[in-house]
């Protein structure tokens, strides 16, 4: 099975709008939103939720009222200003590391794990798609990330589906090192704006760091045309491999409001740069008989 | 309290790209004296407009455990310890994954036999310097690195308190956006008026709800569809502190690397209002 994922470093370049059109023009792929942190791609293929669970991770240390001494050494060794001066534990602060537990001469400190999000396995017309929902101010994105991928894959393998369509999030921290890892091949949305190509350059890096063959695609290339043709120089230079812009187009977000992959809403310019940009993709991942490289945990 | 506080106001959103980085550089330029740390620090951007200019650099480290072999009697208890499955003993000797290792301390805590010593291992940096009156400080993580928060907690320890803080923080509802809002007397969320922006603001409410930091909302490209966004704004309680059209000129002038206020003036006056309306909704809260 050939997986691609689509990231961007900055948020907002068009990562869900163009995955959306992929799924519709691709039919028949399997589909994971790994946005964890904010899952927008079900508002545009609605999947029929026929699975969910809670996602458990990470602990939080909880003091025992009773046994507790109040002796202070649980106060001097967190790092995380997670216990509080009248010995109770400020769960948001707290990173679970336990040190507390370890220095706690009265065996008063217990670890107890969180449910830090919500994973949904549901199908849309387009294919089987796996999502989740991080809960607010939780941790451990990556962790719900590498689990969406790996039921998403699962589920592809069972039903001997070919093409996993993943959605990535934005940035370059835990969440996207999670979605990125082991991919066939990663595409990079990016605008021609100075924080795009910025943030462009760190997330290609990133991809070079974990070995994944990157492809670039910039978005809405008419609000500067110079930077569009910047982006196509350093990709030559880097040897990354650029596929057709999209326009800027005031029908992305009508389709967005009609909850509608753009490709179904209309035949615009940006809609048709997008089945270009599919095109180009496809051919890449079908056509490239590149063996998997090892790769590199993060 | 006598003295008026000095206010820290975060700027934030669920969705990415909503104007975040748009709308709280808008907020620096306009007030002029302030103090702004972008905490965005996986894809820090404030920089690209201000250009200030840079005098000093922090390394930002974690400190990870180094395991003397002559003292390691291989117990395993530092395995035990960690939570993070950072440290693990495999045969005759002991492993250290520094990736994974959050900096907590506990398995030298846990070393019966003192063999474990702490070394700093860079995860990033923190620049500060000016751009005019305005202090500036950002953060940056290094690429490969998985956990920012670290390095945000590092550019929050630069405030100087003595003016208005402005914090530009890292889209989505996670640590890092926890870490940049944490301690703020108010938060403005940024939102879109789409059906991905409606959605990724009730999460971001939540994140707030559950900061205890008091929020209202800011509709970006407003035009089409507010009025969703104005009813949830509604049932939540939540002031909707101003508007900024949708305007293909502020696109192309940031796209320009310029930022829009000295392109569209109309923008400068929405800012102002928007600063204001935030400024008393933070004082309101305060007293």
């Amino acid at each position: 099975m050939k997986e691609l994922v689509v990231i961007s470093g900055k948020g907002g370049t068009g990562k869900t709008t163009l995955v959306g059109s992929f799924a519709a023009l691709a039919g028949g792929s399997a589909l994971a939103d790994c946005d964890v942190d904010a899952p927008d791609l079900y508002l545009l293929l609605h999947p029929e939720i026929h699975h969910q669970d809670e996602f458990r991770a990470g602990q939080v240390a909880v003091i025992d009222k009773e046994s507790c001494t109040r002796c202070g050494r649980c106060l001097e060794v967190c790092r995380f200003e997670a216990v509080t001066p009248g010995f109770s534990v400020e769960a948001l602060n707290c990173e679970g590391c336990g040190a507390c537990r370890v220095v706690c001469p009265a065996e008063a400190v217990e670890l107890q794990e969180r449910v830090a999000g919500d994973w949904f396995r549901g199908k849309t017309t387009y294919g089987p798609m796996v999502y989740a929902r991080l809960r607010p101010a939780e941790e451990n994105s990556g962790k719900l990330v590498a689990l969406v991928r790996k039921e998403a894959r699962a589920w592809a393998e069972r039903e001997g589906i070919g093409l996993l369509l993943t959605d990535g999030p934005p940035g370059i921290g835990c969440p996207v090192i999670a979605s990125v890892g082991n991919a066939d091949l990663a595409l990079v949305v990016t605008e021609p704006t100075p924080s795009g190509i910025h943030d462009l350059e760190r997330a290609l890096t990133l991809c070079r760091h974990f070995r994944v063959p990157a492809m670039v695609c910039v978005n809405k290339f008419d609000l500067n045309p110079s930077l569009d043709r910047q982006v196509r120089e350093y990709c030559a230079r880097a040897q990354i491999a650029v596929t057709e812009s999209i326009p800027f187009d005031e029908s992305v977000p009508k389709a967005i409001g009609q909850g509608l992959p753009l490709v179904e809403f209309d035949h615009g310019p940006a809609s048709c740069a997008s089945a270009a940009v599919w095109s180009q993709l496809r051919q890449e991942l079908m056509g490239g008989q590149r063996e998997r490289r090892p790769q590199k945990k993060g | 309290m006598s003295a008026k506080p000095v206010l820290q106001i975060a700027v934030a959103s669920g969705k990415g790209g909503t104007g975040k980085t748009t709308i709280a550089v808008g907020l620096v330029i306009v007030t002029g004296r302030c103090q702004l740390l972008d905490c965005d620090v996986e894809e820090p951007n404030a920089h690209l407009f201000l250009h200030p200019a840079l005098t000093r650099t922090e390394k930002v480290t974690l400190p990870v455990p180094e395991v003397n072999g002559e003292r390691c009697t291989l117990c395993g208890r530092c395995a035990e310890a960690c939570q993070f499955h950072a440290i693990a003993v495999m045969g005759r000797q002991v492993l250290v994954f520094p990736e994974l290792c959050h900096g907590c301390g506990a398995c030298s805590l846990a070393c019966p036999e003192g063999a474990i010593r702490e070394a700093p291992r860079e995860i990033g940096v923190v620049e500060s310097g000016k751009s005019g009156k305005i202090g500036f400080v950002h953060g940056r993580l290094n690429v490969g690195e998985p956990m920012a928060t670290p390095v945000i907690r590092a550019v929050k320890a630069q405030r100087n308190g003595e003016r208005l803080t402005i914090i530009d923080a890292a889209p989505g509802t996670a640590c890092p956006v926890v870490e940049a809002v944490k301690g703020s007397d108010f938060c403005l969320l940024v939102t879109e008026p789409t059906p991905f922006g409606l959605s990724d603001l009730r999460l971001a409410v939540e994140v707030m709800e559950k900061l205890a930091v008091p929020c209202g909302v800011v509709i970006n490209r407003s035009g089409e569809g507010d009025e969703a966004t104005e009813a949830f704004c509604a049932t939540k309680q939540l002031p909707l502190l101003g508007r900024i059209p949708f305007d293909r000129a502020i696109a192309e002038a940031y796209a320009h690397g310029r930022h829009p206020v000295y392109a569209v003036p109309e923008l400068g006056r929405q800012l102002e209002q928007i600063l204001d309306r935030a400024l008393a909704c933070a004082r309101g809260n305060l007293s």
